[in-house]
């Protein structure tokens, strides 16, 4: 409490209703792993069904399929919306970017507090969906019309108007967000802090706002209209009165693809920011990454329709959006070249941040790679709407929120929460996860190209999926696994919060503003005065001095040397 | 104890460039969101020859025309009210405020009587998808006129309790950003929904 300007502070202030970025972090990494918690109980409840099928399972009962495409639909959206979004975007955006920029607060902390309580809010409205007449949606988390658009297709009505104002709210939440990051980041740079010092975590978890930024607003032109086709009766998507439901999937990906990249960029972000830490290298093409990620950014707008290739579309776009597909896949190749790059030669720790940042590495490339199949419009045909898709997605999302989003977390823990984690639970815990979730999502590959159908409900209705009832029982136990995993994780999370021991500003000898302030940063961040900054983010291992690093704030100018262009 | 250091973020009046960028990019973000909504207009537009559908009443295109000068003519007012008050005239900056205001529920008050006439004509949110996306997209302008104009009010108060000066523009600035966007919203809208 020393260095707090405004002295001790009321527990409602400090803790519900503050308006220091830190403590928002924190509160939106708290509702994540939340959620994520239920998020991980839908995982189980489906895939006991598809290993077990028609059996009792244990702390639920029998998933019925009505049940399994209420399962299905919140599944998609609390991973995608409520874990991935809050503990990407708006935990690591809110800890990372005025810590590593040298700001005291964000641009604007009270719409910093207000949009963490519209999305508690949406939470709120997303969770009750259980709850009312009719049950949760059950359209599928895309919510195609005209299954979203009218009670008759799924039985569910106020469960779709609940599942619309949750994300009318959520995206109202974290634009107010977005405000803040980006004008937090355009204008409370400290002086030295120039676009080509500023680290690759913040420049990703940039990139990721904008990403978001300049897609939602026809999500949300979309939904509305949606909205009113579920309460005041238009058609808008309703093809007997003159709609077009696949206006919406176009509204719908226009923002989605770029929401991809609205979770994978922060992962990646954070990779970058840990792998020269622990390989005590310089990051290999710093500008080159930069440039990538704005080029990635620019095609993400212009690849939408290759989730629509079976959909009905003209068939004649097929062609471009096949090519602006593969097109995207080039600038990821470059940052994921300049990833392994900054390995070569480095002197290469393996601890409990880099193993997860190395995981990332290994599953994301499936991920990405089996995306070249599916962005092809002609192996798409056959792939679409299988498990090989389901397999796809998961090596592309679960990497990014939880390789990428544990690195994070086990990286900062000691800046969150002035304590030292655990690092042979962290390390247990990556194995765990690590080996079981390629021992559940491999096989998926498998059985999507053998023919099993995503979203069905019951595999024992198709005589073509008998011969994966072994695999599917398999899968399911290891996903089972996967989940248990997690239980290190949580003790090591909560135990160390209280009884880890002293971490000192710096624990891992990175040169980056965050760590220059004191562990856990107080109220304001840099006491009295605010650090300049001399040299760029990655200073490791310079042949001109001693130390093994340049931290940003040290003035080294006067050598000369790479500092100078840095 | 230290003292409160030069640089504190405890400071009432947030920086005018800081706050300047935030309101381009909230527009940044409706103009999105107005873009998802014209382009699902043109999807339909487009796809049906006959525009608008046999049976649906014609818009009222010179009424809506005059109603275009008065809200053109509102943000012209607008400008009056950041430049009165750059050269220190705050008094006379808070008048064209107000009239600002007033011409802003002018526009609301006319777009009401025309609803009224054509929901009694049959055109309603469910007459057609035609009569849908004429609610939605003119409704929803309607919903940012009316926010534009709470906020010049809004400033207004604050004007008129002398909270701006030369030195300090920052509040009816920010009004006038948005008030920007939503006038030159209408042009567009208008001739789209109305002309084309």
């Amino acid at each position: 409490m020393t260095n707090d300007p405004h002295g001790p502070q009321k527990f409602i202030w400090k803790y519900i209703l503050s308006t220091d970025h830190k403590m928002i972090a924190k509160q939106y990494l708290l509702t994540g792993l939340v959620m994520a918690l239920v998020g991980a109980f839908t995982a189980y409840l489906m895939r006991w069904q598809l290993g077990y099928p028609n059996t009792n399972a244990p702390g639920w009962g029998l998933v019925t399929p009505d049940k399994f495409n209420m399962l299905v639909t919140m599944h998609g959206t609390i991973m995608v919306f409520f874990v991935g979004m809050p503990l990407l975007v708006a935990a690591l955006s809110n800890f990372v970017i005025p810590l590593q920029i040298g700001a005291r607060d964000m641009a604007f902390p009270r719409l910093n507090m207000l949009s963490y309580w519209i999305f508690v809010l949406s939470c709120v409205a997303l969770l009750a969906s259980f709850f009312v007449p009719g049950g949760a949606p059950a359209g599928g988390w895309t919510g195609y019309p005209p299954l979203s658009a009218s009670e008759q297709y799924t039985g569910v009505h106020w469960g779709m108007v609940l599942w619309i104002t949750a994300l009318a709210l959520e995206f109202a939440s974290f634009t107010m967000g977005g405000i803040n990051y980006l004008a937090t980041f355009m204008c409370l740079r400290v002086p030295g802090m120039t676009y080509f010092r500023v680290p690759m975590a913040t420049w990703f978890l940039i990139g990721a706002s904008l990403a978001f930024f300049f897609s939602v607003g026809p999500l949300i032109a979309g939904a509305v209209m949606l909205l009113l086709d579920n309460v005041a009766g238009t058609g808008f998507y309703i093809p007997a009165q003159g709609g077009e439901p696949l206006l919406w999937q176009h509204l719908f990906w226009f923002f989605g693809h770029p929401e991809v990249y609205v979770i994978f960029l922060p992962a990646v972000g954070c990779v970058l920011e840990i792998l020269p830490v622990f390989s005590r290298k310089p990051i290999f093409g710093y500008r080159a990454i930069v440039w990538s990620m704005g080029a990635a950014l620019a095609l993400s707008y212009i690849v939408w329709a290759h989730h629509m290739f079976i959909s009905g579309m003209n068939p004649r776009l097929a062609t471009p959006f096949s090519i602006t597909t593969i097109l995207i896949s080039v600038p990821f190749a470059v940052i994921i070249f300049c990833m392994l790059a900054s390995l070569r030669q480095g002197s290469i720790r393996l601890d409990t941040p880099m193993l997860w940042g190395l995981g990332f590495l290994a599953t994301f490339l499936i991920g990405g790679l089996t995306g070249i199949f599916l962005g092809s419009a002609s192996a798409d045909i056959y792939l679409h709407d299988t498990y090989f898709v389901v397999a796809h997605f998961h090596y592309t999302f679960f990497p990014s929120v939880f390789f990428g989003g544990f690195a994070g977390i086990y990286f900062w823990y000691p800046k969150l929460f002035g304590r030292r984690y655990n690092e042979t639970l962290g390390k247990i815990h990556f194995w765990m996860t690590f080996i079981f979730f390629n021992a559940t999502f491999w096989p998926i590959f498998r059985v999507g190209a053998g023919g099993m159908l995503r979203r069905i409900a019951d595999p024992t209705q198709y005589r073509i999926l008998d011969q994966f009832k072994e695999m599917n029982s398999m899968i399911s136990v290891a996903a089972f696994i996967l989940i248990l995993g997690q239980v290190p994780f949580v003790w090591n999370f909560f135990w160390s919060m209280f009884r880890g021991p002293a971490a000192d500003a710096n624990p891992w000898r990175a040169g980056t503003l965050e760590w220059l302030a004191p562990s856990p940063p107080p109220h304001g961040n840099w006491g009295p005065g605010l650090p300049t900054v001399y040299v760029g983010p990655y200073e490791y291992s310079r042949p001109d001095m001693a130390d093994d690093f340049v931290p940003q704030y040290r003035p080294v100018g006067v050598l000369g040397g790479p500092a100078g262009q840095a | 104890m230290t003292a409160a250091p030069a640089d504190s973020i405890a400071s009432d009046r947030p920086a005018p460039l800081v706050s300047k960028v935030g309101m381009a990019l909230f527009i940044g973000t409706e103009a999105m969101f107005f873009a998802g909504l014209i382009s699902a207009y043109l999807v339909f537009r487009v796809g049906n020859p006959n525009w608008p559908p046999a049976g649906q009443p014609r818009l009222p295109v010179e009424s809506t025309a005059f109603n275009t000068l008065i809200l053109l003519l509102s943000a012209a007012f607008c400008h009056r009210a950041v430049s009165t008050l750059r050269a220190g005239l705050a008094r006379s900056s808070a008048y064209w405020l107000g009239l600002t205001a007033v011409f802003g529920l002018f526009f609301l008050v006319l777009q009401g009587r025309e609803w009224i006439r054509l929901v009694q004509f049959g055109l309603t949110l469910t007459s057609s998808v035609y009569g849908g996306l004429f609610y939605t997209l003119i409704g929803v302008h309607g919903l940012h006129v009316l926010a534009g104009t709470a906020l010049v009010l809004y400033v207004l108060k604050r004007s008129v309790e002398g909270r701006y000066s030369a030195a300090y523009p920052l509040g009816v600035e920010l009004a006038r950003m948005y008030w920007n966007f939503v006038v030159a919203l209408w042009p567009g809208l208008y001739f789209l929904v109305y002309l084309l």
